[in-house]
């Protein structure tokens, strides 16, 4: 496969997907529940048995060869994932297990040390659950206070409403790149702007971001970045945190013990520069191996941009399609530049569960249910919604399925 | 005929039975079903013998436990706040008549689970899910 402009080769890709052989009742299953977790690409799976066959030893630990292989690998795939999110410096690459600990990391090790009493901390209406509950456990263990940044009716940040809340000095704005119900794409580079402007640091969630298109933090223009591997057809149990390296050492560790030390006496532990003060413990070798296998398959064969170009043709498609199905509606912006993946939808009439049952009958996997997003469903006024999310071998033919499955749906219920 | 969506699981779904809140009830309780959000908002008044005398729900949820908290509560006049606890997850599968997959038990157990929390005044500490449940056990609180 090479890059090519024009056609994107979905056959191909698709071919990389030992998965999406499966069947689910009888019929090829017609995956879209990859903003959940995406399925595996072999060029990691491969990467991952190689190691686990061949090469594996504990890291940064001893001066055997097998030791080194795994060193050299694991240390490989910090470089891939720093070339990918356009980091200068592969130090700035923290693994962790995922986005959420990622988040997490940065509201403890950051947060206890920059954010007080009195101080506040923005979030947006749109976080998932993992970029509003560490502000929240920060904001009551020292006493601070949360603003929520609102969204229009389309779905899109309130930009002025957020100008006018950071107005109010917060010291951190945290903020999802890529919606996860919505699919809305935040315009980071200029809010990061108008933050720096106020005077607060900016954590982006790029969870859904990261999978969808071309990154280069520096442009995007935050201070940290999250990204996690499960999304991005790599394993479970592997994720990102970029930061600032400046930021980063000014930090104090988050978790202790091995690794993450320069030296230990009984009065006390110095601590190892980073990445390693963030990284205690043996880490998820074979995994971060496994996310910068991935990563490489995704830059090498299709290019970010290519891929950007592929989900907002079938978010499109996507948007297209639906309102032939009577009675349904969908949360977020119309098409447009600002309109990615996934598509959240409901039906009048019938449950998103419901609607999840019957479309499994046909092959077809979508999530139902808040989507880790309850003040999001709070604004939206729904307790759940459907939603349809993609990846690069999604193809126009399984969203043609989708909305079959969605006539089958207002059949059974008789409507 | 749809094996889940049978005609009496969507006519409860549709119109559930008693859909509402009773005025002045003497046990009452709300909980979510985690996975999805889903709410119901249960009710109790009791009669001077201390049984139920009128129960209501409230609530938005899927099919499943639309139907299960409809047909529940169909049955719960007259029963004491012991016999409450000790339903047993069969009772309400059994009203369905439906076989309920695993990622479905949450949605069917909804609303017995906030029936016997009204019963207790507190989270009723039954597990859901997999075995069948011990009501003897809630019943010991």
């Amino acid at each position: 496969m090479t890059v090519t402009a024009g056609a994107f080769p979905i056959e191909r890709v698709r071919e990389q997907f030992p998965l999406l052989e499966r069947e689910i009742n009888g019929t090829p299953v017609a995956y879209l529940d990859s903003g959940a977790s995406s399925q595996r690409v072999l060029a990691s799976i491969e990467a991952v048995d190689d190691y686990e066959r061949r090469h594996h030893s504990n890291v940064h630990r001893g001066s055997h060869t097998l030791s080194g292989e795994a060193t050299e690998a694991y240390e490989g795939a910090r470089g891939i994932v720093a070339r990918h999110i356009g980091a200068t410096d592969p130090r700035e690459v923290i693994f962790v297990r995922n986005a959420t600990e990622a988040l997490n990391l940065v509201a403890r090790a950051w947060g206890d040390a920059n954010v007080g009493a009195g101080d506040r901390i923005l979030l947006t209406e749109m976080e998932h659950h993992s970029n509003v509950v560490p502000w929240q456990q920060l904001a009551e263990r020292v006493g601070a206070a949360v603003d929520w940044a609102p969204i229009d009716d389309d779905g899109l940040l309130d930009l002025d409403a957020l100008r006018a809340l950071l107005e109010r000095g917060p010291k951190v704005l945290a903020i999802t790149h890529v919606s996860n119900v919505l699919g809305t794409e935040n315009p980071l580079a200029e809010i990061s702007a108008m933050a720096h402007d106020a005077g607060a640091l900016v954590v982006a969630d790029g969870a859904q971001g990261a999978p969808k298109q071309p990154l280069d933090v520096a442009a995007l223009g935050v201070d940290f970045y999250t990204i996690t591997g499960h999304k991005l057809y790599a394993p479970t149990g592997i994720g990102a945190l970029w930061g600032r390296l400046d930021l980063l050492r000014a930090m104090p560790p988050f978790l202790g013990g091995g690794s993450m030390i320069r030296k230990v006496t009984r009065e006390g532990t110095t601590y190892a520069d980073v990445p390693a003060r963030f990284e205690a413990g043996t880490p998820a070798i074979a995994q971060a191996i496994g996310m910068g296998a991935a990563i490489a398959w995704l830059d090498a064969e299709l290019g970010m941009e290519a891929v950007r170009d592929h989900e907002r043709a079938i978010a499109d498609h996507t948007l297209a399609r639906l309102p032939e199905v009577p009675g349904l509606k969908i949360f977020g912006p119309p098409p447009g530049p600002e309109r990615l993946g996934p598509v959240s939808f409901e039906i009048d009439g019938i449950h998103a569960h419901d609607v999840s049952e019957i479309l499994d009958r046909h092959g077809v996997a979508v999530r139902a249910g808040h989507h880790c997003a309850q003040v999001l469903m709070e604004r939206l006024g729904v307790a759940a919604t459907a939603r349809a999310s993609f990846g690069v071998y999604t193809t126009t033919e399984e969203i043609d399925r989708l909305v079959d499955g969605l006539e089958d749906a207002r059949r059974v219920f008789g409507l | 005929m749809d094996e889940l969506y049978r005609d009496q699981i969507l006519e409860h779904y549709k119109r559930p039975h008693n859909f509402g809140v009773v005025e002045a009830a003497d046990l009452e309780y709300e909980d979510t079903n985690p996975f999805c959000g889903d709410e119901q908002h249960v009710t109790i008044k009791l009669g001077e013998d201390d049984r139920v005398a009128e129960v209501a729900f409230e609530g938005k949820g899927c099919a499943i436990s639309t139907a299960a908290t409809s047909l529940l509560t169909d049955e719960l006049v007259g029963m004491t706040r012991d016999e409450l606890l000790r339903l047993p997850k069969e009772y309400v599968l059994e009203l369905l008549g439906i076989d309920i997959s695993a990622t479905r038990m949450k949605c069917a157990m909804l609303g017995l689970k906030i029936v016997k929390s009204a019963a207790l005044g507190k989270p009723a500490e039954w597990e859901d899910e997999g075995e069948a449940g011990n009501p003897a056990e809630a019943a010991a609180f």
